[in-house]
């Protein structure tokens, strides 16, 4: 296991420099600059700044300065937040973003899961029509849509929940938990149905129900664990996911994540704060694609076997 | 009275192209103490009328019509689900065809031999251990203390499937229901299964009921035999009966599909064709090297069929392989009229591949699903230039001819044809591109006798018309005896023996060959 750790972390060196490459060559050839705006700028001024922040240096040494100080873990400081890091603006907006995507995560595994796996113990019967039916909806339905939606009923009609705000009242976090997690709830159900349906059809399954064993012990005991083993190996780029495609949920709530900075950082031109979330959200990536994988494989001898003899699967 | 008697039990399933009776009313007793075989082909209905006495058939589609099972007095078919529960894993219990996918691969073999215990007499987990282990003993698994903690991957073939022998014994049933144990496995480990069962079901003084497609596996351990043909019994006996004076034609059938005989006449030429020289083929697993195939040199001359003999990891398909280079070859030469085969690159590669073919074990799983019979036939046809695409179907037609399918099923996919159907189409793949060489890599284990039989016929007469030279691949002595001219047996990656079917059925001199022999199922009726 341990030499299939270690090539898997050295694999994702090259794609993580690829991505800090491409990244950073790209926000230079979209047009504008972080010091650029409507009103007009004393030219020395933005000359000043400029070289404050090394952008009158050649494009390529300002490209090996950046990977210089990326090495030492330092993103660099942020064009548009005068005094404070990149570092501190992902370390402020981090905790806010993961507890979200983990609530959201939590009930996307719940209730997909449960969806799926009922779906599958009468196929193509009212009992699989109906969630699935669900499910399709919770994927053809943006996050835009969904989430005002909610807010329209459980907020504003029937008063239950907070309309927006994260830890300032209770019960706030619900909906924008509910509203980020339901397409990935819905993702779920569909591959924890699938992989119901093919473990069930097992001819394991068929030993199981000879041994006497009771329905919910052979679906329980023998099903679950091979099922949802597809459901596994999509939670980690699912969290991952999360945490990157948490902006729309953000800026509906009102939430101070990460999201949010994300794409103001774009519209600002902010190039550090662009390459320094892209790369931190990029690493996250790998890691969980890592992680799942890691999990996959305890869930599966097979596979752990694999690995421990150095083969790749 | 008899320990399991059924009588006139129908079994039906609904579906959407109308009602298909699977069973139609049939009728026969278990003895306490006894074998009873059920023999017949797929779909005769075998398995469907011991799944539907204990509930197994998923109801709708399937619908009992009607009959009785009475077991120790209870009639079976009245019986709730929550009652059958009880008596399924407890009373009666299974063991299934593929030990390979009917024991839970994430599941620690201990945990899932213990369930029954657990769950019927309600057996402390320590206490159903201890037993697992006594069991896993007695059906002669090595180390069973330590080995209870291993996960099914970590057996082979022959050992699961006695780690699912020993699971079905461990509440004591007193029927055993054996649906084609044997069937997956070499034959050296045939044997030694159908000796196990033989010996267990002898010191427990149980019912058995033996599941198979092939009357030669029953000839040693049946006491009674039923054989059934579309859902019907057509003939039921003691195993003298059957085998002395079968009535029924279709018994007479299978009695004659058993391999038997030796193959006559060999007219092979004089030159060579293929000539392998100390050919190794090694495989990298971790630190470890397993050597597949070690130091083998032999010949094939033109128009012969080669027999090639040895059980599971002895190397006999890896040398298959390595001839037509689908697998890296460590070192040796393979000659081909004159060509080494080994050092060939590029386009004089693909046009070797056209002169040598090969057809696979699995009909189900080496043709693409996703592709009509005709894309299937045309694709190596239109790959090496032999047709354009105004000729082609011409060419395919004729193949489907040759190959004894309808020209109308040219349009089906994989799925609508049976085992032995897509064997022919398997075999038509490989004979599109009129090759010289085939390698048969195991074509006919995967199918019924009855098929088989008819398969090997097609390869002989399709051998003789197209002028083939054969390497014919099997663990089945019979089978390949039946259509080599000479045979070469293999074990652990090294050739030990080889001669021509007669001398060496005759005369066997190695200690392995003679195994090999002494394993054949039924070998008395030969």
């Amino acid at each position: 296991m341990g030499r299939f750790l270690a090539s898997r972390l050295l694999q994702a060196i090259p794609v993580i420099l690829a991505v800090i490459t491409v990244t950073f060559f790209l926000v230079r050839v979209a047009p504008g600059g972080p010091f650029d705006s409507e009103k007009a700028v004393i030219p020395e001024v933005k000359a000043a700044l400029e070289a404050q922040y090394r952008l009158d240096q050649p494009l390529f040494s300002q490209y090996l300065a950046y990977l210089g100080d990326l090495a030492q873990g330092d993103f660099g400081p942020s064009f548009k937040y005068p005094g404070r890091s990149v570092n501190e603006l992902i370390g402020a907006g981090l905790p806010v973003t993961a507890e979200l995507g983990l609530y959201a995560l939590l009930i996307a595994t719940l209730i997909g899961g449960l969806a799926g796996v009922i779906a599958s113990l009468r196929p193509n019967t009212p009992q699989d029509y109906v969630p699935m039916a669900l499910a399709m909806i919770g994927i053809c339905m943006p996050t835009f849509l969904l989430g005002p939606l909610l807010v329209l009923v459980f907020g504003i009609e029937l008063e239950w929940l907070p309309v927006s705000g994260w830890g300032d009242i209770p019960g706030d976090k619900i909906l924008p938990s509910i509203t980020l997690g339901a397409a990935y709830a819905a993702y779920i159900a569909r591959l924890s149905r699938a992989g119901m349906l093919e473990v069930l059809s097992q001819d394991y399954i068929r030993t199981a129900r000879a041994k006497g064993l009771p329905e919910w012990q052979v679906v329980v005991k023998h099903g679950l664990r091979g099922g949802l083993l597809p459901v596994v190996a999509f939670l980690g780029p699912a969290f991952a996911g999360l945490l990157a495609g948490s902006f729309v949920v953000e800026t509906i709530f009102q939430i101070p994540g990460l999201g949010r900075f994300y794409v103001q950082a774009a519209f600002n031109r902010d190039y550090t704060m662009i390459l320094g979330t892209t790369v931190f959200l990029s690493t996250l990536i790998v890691l969980f694609n890592l992680l799942s994988d890691v999990l996959a494989a305890s869930l599966n001898p097979r596979l752990r076997h694999q690995y421990q003899t150095g083969g790749m699967p | 009275m008899a320990l399991l008697e059924v009588r006139d039990l129908g079994v039906s399933f609904v579906t959407r192209n109308g009602v298909n009776k699977a069973v139609d009313g049939i009728s026969f007793d278990v003895e306490a103490g006894k074998i009873t075989a059920i023999i017949g082909e797929s779909g005769s209905g075998k398995s469907v009328a011991c799944y539907s006495m204990l509930g197994l058939v998923p109801m709708p589609p399937g619908r009992i019509d009607g009959g009785s099972a009475h077991f120790d007095g209870q009639d079976l078919l009245q019986m709730s689900e929550a009652e059958l529960r009880k008596i399924r894993g407890r009373d009666i219990a299974m063991i299934f065809q593929d030990p390979m996918t009917c024991l839970n691969p994430f599941m620690r073999i201990g945990e899932q031999m213990i369930e029954p215990l657990v769950l019927h007499r309600g057996t402390s987990k320590a206490e159903a251990m201890e037993r697992a282990i006594e069991l896993l003993g007695e059906v002669g698994i090595r180390e069973p203390a330590s080995t209870i903690n291993c996960y099914p991957h970590e057996f082979s073939g022959g050992m699961r499937q006695r780690v699912m022998i020993a699971m079905a014994l461990i509440n004591e049933p007193r029927l055993l229901i054996a649906d084609e144990p044997t069937t997956a496995l070499d034959v050296t480990i045939q044997a030694q299964i159908l000796q196990l069962i033989a010996e267990l079901q002898k010191s427990r003084d149980i019912g058995v009921i033996f599941i198979s497609h092939d009357l030669a596996v029953v000839a040693d351990i049946a006491d009674q035999i039923a054989v059934m043909q579309e859902g019907r019994i057509v003939e039921r006996g003691d195993r003298e009966a059957i085998f002395s004076h079968a009535e029924h034609p279709y018994t007479q059938k299978l009695l004659s599909a058993i391999p038997s005989g030796g193959k006559e006449n060999a007219q092979a030429h004089d030159d060579t064709l293929v000539r392998v020289r100390n050919l190794k083929t090694w495989f990298h697993s971790g630190e470890e090297t397993v050597k597949a195939v070690d130091d083998v040199s032999f010949e094939i001359r033109r128009g012969e069929i080669l027999g090639m003999v040895g059980e599971s990891g002895s190397g006999k398909s890896t040398i298959g392989r390595s001839l037509l280079r689908l697998v890296p070859v460590t070192g040796g030469e393979v000659e081909f009229d004159g060509v080494d085969v080994t050092a060939l690159e590029g386009t004089a590669l693909k046009d070797m591949r056209r002169r040598m073919q090969m057809i696979f074990q699995d009909p189900f799983a080496s043709l693409n699903p996703r592709m009509t019979v005709f894309d299937t036939l045309a694709e190596p046809l239109l790959l090496h230039g032999i047709e354009t695409r105004k000729s082609v179907s011409q060419a395919v037609l004729k193949l489907m001819d040759d190959v004894g399918l309808m020209r109308s099923a040219v349009r089906k996919y994989p799925h609508e044809f049976s085992g032995g159907q897509r064997q022919r189409i398997a075999i038509g793949r490989a004979l599109a591109t009129r090759p010289e060489f085939v390698v048969a890599d195991e074509p006919v284990s995967a199918l019924d006798v009855t098929i088989q039989a008819q398969i090997l016929d097609l390869m002989e007469a399709l051998g003789r018309e197209y002028g083939l030279t054969m390497l014919f691949v099997s663990h089945d002595l019979a089978v390949v005896k039946h259509l080599a001219d000479r045979i070469v047996v293999l074990y652990q990656g090294r050739i030990v023996e080889q001669g021509t079917g007669d001398s060496l059925f005759a005369n066997p001199q190695e200690p392995y060959t003679q195994r090999l022999l002494g394993a054949i199922p039924g070998r008395h009726l030969l």
